[in-house]
């Protein structure tokens, strides 16, 4: 993991995949997307991302289902994940460092990913 | 004061005690019985122990026989003192078990020996007979006692007495078939009058110790006097009467029918022991402490000859105290009315349980092979059969009463009743405490003692015998009591020892001794029948909503919902349990062998002898629900309880995929607009995005129309706007429509433009939104290489019309074909096109609308629907009334 992207965004409409790398492209981020949970490990490792945005309904896999598998792979656990949850902020599932709930206000999602990036 | 006035004055004072039942009964029935509910009135009620004869027999006994009245008692004193640790579990036992009776304790307790409860009753009854006969005596002395020249003593009073107790017995005993036996008019009455007797006694008590004599010592110093003028030949101490005198009260305030009816089967629970262990010992204590002073004021002022049984009414009388003699009539009158109407209820129940109804099964029973004629109802005839009861004995009482010429002294026939009584004693310790006792041993025991009690105590206070003599001189009655109860005993234990119990019966002492809940095992029943038979059956005996809420209760203990629980042995067991609260144990365990099948018994052959003979109509108001419709209502209601899980559940998940409809496409919205709000974006960007905010808002907009369109539908609110049109016309409209989101790519359509001109009989837009939904579905879906659209139109054989729309994509996948017609079921696709998912769902509700279908034809090289059309849409009257309603 040397040399990787900033963010990857797994989120599966492409509006919102525009809007939010538009977003983090202004304040200088690298941001790639991906729009499906299937692979979505594998494009993980690939882009080796600092931080992952991640949908919780996606089609293949659902972003619980992609946040478990990140959680037990033990070069990816410590990753920092930030949750996109359109279903509000109720039964959601464990393990993200940060949720955010759509809609969102960018400035909220700005702050949020620099907060992560910071940290990481 | 004359015998009319007192005679109107109790009648009015029953007709409150009436009133005061029947208040206390309404309550119950409404569920406001809690407030009645409470220790106090528990204890109280206890005193129907303390009957006419101890209202006006212990002084009598006191002035015939010195300290000796003290034992009536003490011996009850010592049973409720250690009452935490010996009738307590008297009580839980019995409770578990849902005891009607002593017969049914005893019966229960050995395999279920519908014998025993037969000969306990027996002996209940004979016993109690001259019990009830001297309640009714003393009733009528109390009137002769205010009889003056001028106002003789009107005739027959004994004979009203009884039948207005037995008026009232019925009324109150009889009301309807308690699951558990509880009488809470009855209770309420009995525990006022408890206040009343002891109210009564206590002012004439007062009276003779400070209005007659002067305190105490005046007493002491008349006692003195009398022993040296007396002798007091009477009056000495005989320890084997005061041992076996103490032994029989402390007995009879178990055993007695009325005694162990208030004590256990009126009993809510075994902690209202706590309170009763010191509070009926002090009622009993405050009934007692005056009955010397009066006897010994009453000896001494009264002439010599006079009746001391009637020394508390004398008193007063002749110091021309009316009115407190009046207090004294009541109280003595709520004695023997309580104790006369308890008695009746008990022995009543146990007549009808243990005599009337086995009679009446064996009866139907060995008649099965006739068709059976008379439909009777189980519940109805219980209850006849305890009013019947209820006439008999205290009928039996005025006889006893008529025969013996009210002559005895109150006591005898009080001891009378003790001694036969307490015959069931044995058995009944010995079942409660000892494992190895068993059935033959009880049978034994009690015949054995019954016998001797009958022809050394019971015949000889009837003057039909001699009483017998023993050597040394001991006391005839009390040699005959401990003769016979140690006969008993002795056999009891013996034929246990030897005697190899059968498997019902032990089970039985194991839960008696234990005094834990009866065994699953208990139960021998297969489970051959259904739910659904038993819970008919017991609609019949306890009514249908009783009977609903114990099976709506067992299922919800299995975990289950609705009312009809798997047919386990503990189910079973508890049912049987349950049933013997009404009917008595052995009954229960005889109707419960019929469901079962033991033997050669079918199911069908139970309803006939238990089911269809047994409907309760316990209360009238209620419709009564036939078998087949409350097994219906049953399963129905099971029915209905799943489903409305099931929607709730489906409704959480539709209210979920709107909430995530509706926040992605505002989700894009708000970020861009956010964006566009930014100053130094470039122009291109900025009409763009403006673009993806104007798409995000028309496809909330679409989400929002379907959303309403489906629930108008759904609802069936939908109005049906019917008409003629030409099926080419609304293809060709349908294909225009579609074609502005074929994004770019050329559809070939293949049509069949002749056959397609047919007309249609049916609501054209509502159709013609079916027909946009499934091509536009096609263009957007379709994922050949040339992608092409086939339409067939035809008529279908039945008149109606068929449209099949075929693609050349890959078709849905097998897995997927159930779901595509449910909401949101937009399938994992990664050439998604922006839909809700609601498109085909709301194409399914429409033509199920319009009277007809839409179905995926598998099997077609691609994706294909076949839209169905009857020859005209249906009628939907209702739809019209809920449209305007």
């Amino acid at each position: 993991m040397t040399t990787g992207v900033d963010v990857l965004l797994i989120e599966d409409e492409p509006s919102i995949a525009e809007a939010v790398r538009f977003i983090l492209s202004r304040e200088g981020w690298q941001c790639e997307q991906w729009p499906e949970g299937s692979d979505a490990l594998q494009r993980i490792r690939a882009l080796a991302p600092r931080l992952v945005i991640l949908d919780v309904m996606l089609p293949g896999r659902s972003g619980a289902e992609v946040l478990a598998d990140l959680r037990a792979d033990p070069d990816l656990q410590a990753l920092p994940v930030l949750l996109l949850s359109a279903r509000g902020m109720a039964n959601l599932p464990q393990g993200a460092d940060r949720t955010l709930a759509k809609p969102f206000a960018n400035a909220d999602l700005r702050a949020m990913v620099r907060e992560l990036l910071d940290a990481g | 004061m004359t015998p009319e006035t007192l005679g109107a004055a109790s009648v009015v004072y029953v007709a409150l005690m009436f009133l005061l039942a029947h208040a206390a009964d309404r309550a119950a029935a409404a569920g406001r019985w809690r407030w009645m509910d409470r220790p106090v009135i528990y204890t109280l009620s206890l005193s129907v122990y303390c009957s006419a004869w101890t209202f006006y027999g212990a002084v009598g006994y006191a002035t015939r026989s010195g300290l000796e009245f003290l034992t009536i008692y003490l011996g009850p004193g010592i049973v409720f003192a250690g009452a935490w640790w010996g009738l307590r579990r008297l009580v839980r036992v019995a409770r578990l078990h849902r005891v009607t009776s002593i017969a049914d304790l005893i019966s229960s307790r050995f395999g279920k020996s519908a014998a025993l409860a037969a000969l306990v009753t027996l002996i209940g009854v004979l016993a109690s007979t001259p019990y009830i006969a001297l309640q009714l005596q003393s009733v009528s002395m109390a009137l002769s006692a205010f009889a003056t020249s001028g106002h003789p003593l009107p005739g027959n009073i004994a004979l009203w007495v009884a039948v207005g107790l037995a008026a009232f017995a019925i009324l109150f005993g009889t009301r309807n078939l308690a699951a558990n036996e509880r009488h809470h008019g009855v209770v309420i009455a009995i525990a006022v009058e408890a206040v009343v007797k002891l109210a009564a006694f206590l002012a004439v008590g007062a009276f003779v110790l400070w209005g007659i004599a002067d305190g105490p010592a005046d007493v002491l110093a008349r006692i003195d006097r009398m022993a040296v003028s007396a002798g007091g030949e009477g009056w000495q101490i005989r320890p084997e009467r005061w041992f076996t005198l103490i032994a029989l009260s402390g007995a009879a305030v178990m055993v007695l029918p009325r005694m162990f009816h208030v004590l256990v089967v009126e009993a809510s629970d075994e902690n209202r022991l706590r309170q009763a262990g010191w509070a009926f010992p002090a009622y009993l204590a405050a009934m007692s402490f005056l009955v010397l002073p009066i006897a010994v004021v009453g000896m001494d002022l009264l002439p010599r000859g006079s009746n001391p049984d009637l020394y508390v009414l004398a008193l007063p009388l002749s110091q021309g105290r009316d009115t407190l003699a009046a207090l004294v009539f009541l109280g003595g009158f709520s004695s023997a009315m309580s104790m006369v109407v308890v008695s009746a209820i008990a022995l009543s129940t146990m007549m009808a349980n243990h005599w009337l109804v086995p009679l009446w099964l064996w009866l139907r029973q060995t008649a099965l092979s006739e068709p059976a004629q008379a439909r009777e109802d189980l519940g109805t005839l219980m209850l006849n059969a305890r009013r019947l009861a209820i006439v008999a004995v205290i009928g039996a009482g005025w006889l006893y009463h008529r025969t013996t010429g009210g002559t005895t002294a109150l006591a005898a026939m009080g001891t009378v009743a003790f001694s036969g009584m307490a015959q069931v004693l044995p058995a009944m310790v010995a079942g409660l405490v000892w494992r190895g006792a068993t059935r033959r041993g009880a049978i034994a025991g009690i015949v054995a003692g019954a016998l001797i009690w009958g022809g050394a105590i019971f015949l000889p206070s009837l003057g039909l015998a001699a009483p017998p003599a023993f050597p040394a001189g001991i006391d005839a009655f009390a040699g005959a009591v401990l003769l016979a109860l140690a006969v008993n005993l002795l056999l009891l234990v013996l034929i246990s020892l030897v005697d190899f119990p059968d498997p019902t019966e032990r089970l039985q002492a194991l839960s008696f001794v234990h005094a834990i809940a009866p065994d699953a095992a208990a139960s021998e029943t297969a489970p051959a029948v259904q739910a659904e038979a038993l819970l008919t059956l017991a609609g019949r005996i306890w009514g249908n909503d009783h009977a609903l809420e114990v099976f709506r209760k067992a299922a919800e203990n299995q975990g289950k919902s609705g009312y009809l629980p798997d047919l386990t042995p503990r189910f079973l067991a508890d049912f049987e349990r349950h049933l013997a609260g009404t009917v008595g144990a052995a009954t229960a365990s005889a109707l419960m062998a019929r469901v079962g099948g033991r033997g050669s018994v079918t199911v069908a052959e139970l309803m006939e002898v238990a089911g269809e003979a047994s409907r309760a109509r316990e209360d009238n108001r209620r419709l009564e629900l036939t078998s087949a419709e409350l097994a219906r209502t049953a399963a129905m209601l099971r029915e209905s309880n799943e489903k409305l899980t099931v929607l709730s559940a489906q409704k959480d998940a539709f209210l979920g995929q709107i909430s995530h409809e509706l926040r992605t496409p505002m989700t894009s919205i708000r970020a861009f607009s956010e964006i566009l709000m930014e100053p130094d974006l470039p122009a291109a960007d900025r009409s763009r995005f403006a673009g993806i905010i104007q798409d995000e808002a028309a496809r909330m907009t679409r989400l929002l129309d379907d959303l309403l369109d489906i629930s108008v539908l759904e609802s069936g609110r939908a109005q049906l706007k019917p008409g003629v049109v030409n099926l080419h016309d609304l293809i060709e409209r349908a294909l225009a429509a579609g074609g502005a989101s074929a994004a770019g790519r050329d559809f070939a359509i293949r049509r069949n433009p002749l056959a397609e001109h047919l007309p249609v009989i049916t609501d054209p837009d509502r159709l013609l939104q079916v027909l946009i939904n499934v091509i536009s579905n096609a263009r957007k879906y379709c994922d050949a290489g040339e992608p092409a659209i086939r339409i067939d139109t035809r008529r279908s054989p039945q008149g109606g019309t068929e449209i099949d729309i075929h693609d050349n994509g890959s078709g849905i996948g097998p897995e997927n074909r159930a779901l595509i017609f449910e909401k949101f079921a937009r399938l994992d696709d990664p050439s998604r096109a922006g839909g809700a998912g609601l498109g085909l769902a709301i194409c399914k509700e429409i033509m199920g609308f319009l009277g007809g279908s839409i179905s995926y034809l598998p099997g077609q090289g691609g994706a294909c629907f076949r839209i169905a059309l009857p020859p005209r849409p249906p009628r939907r009257a209702e739809n019209a009334e809920n449209a305007t309603g």
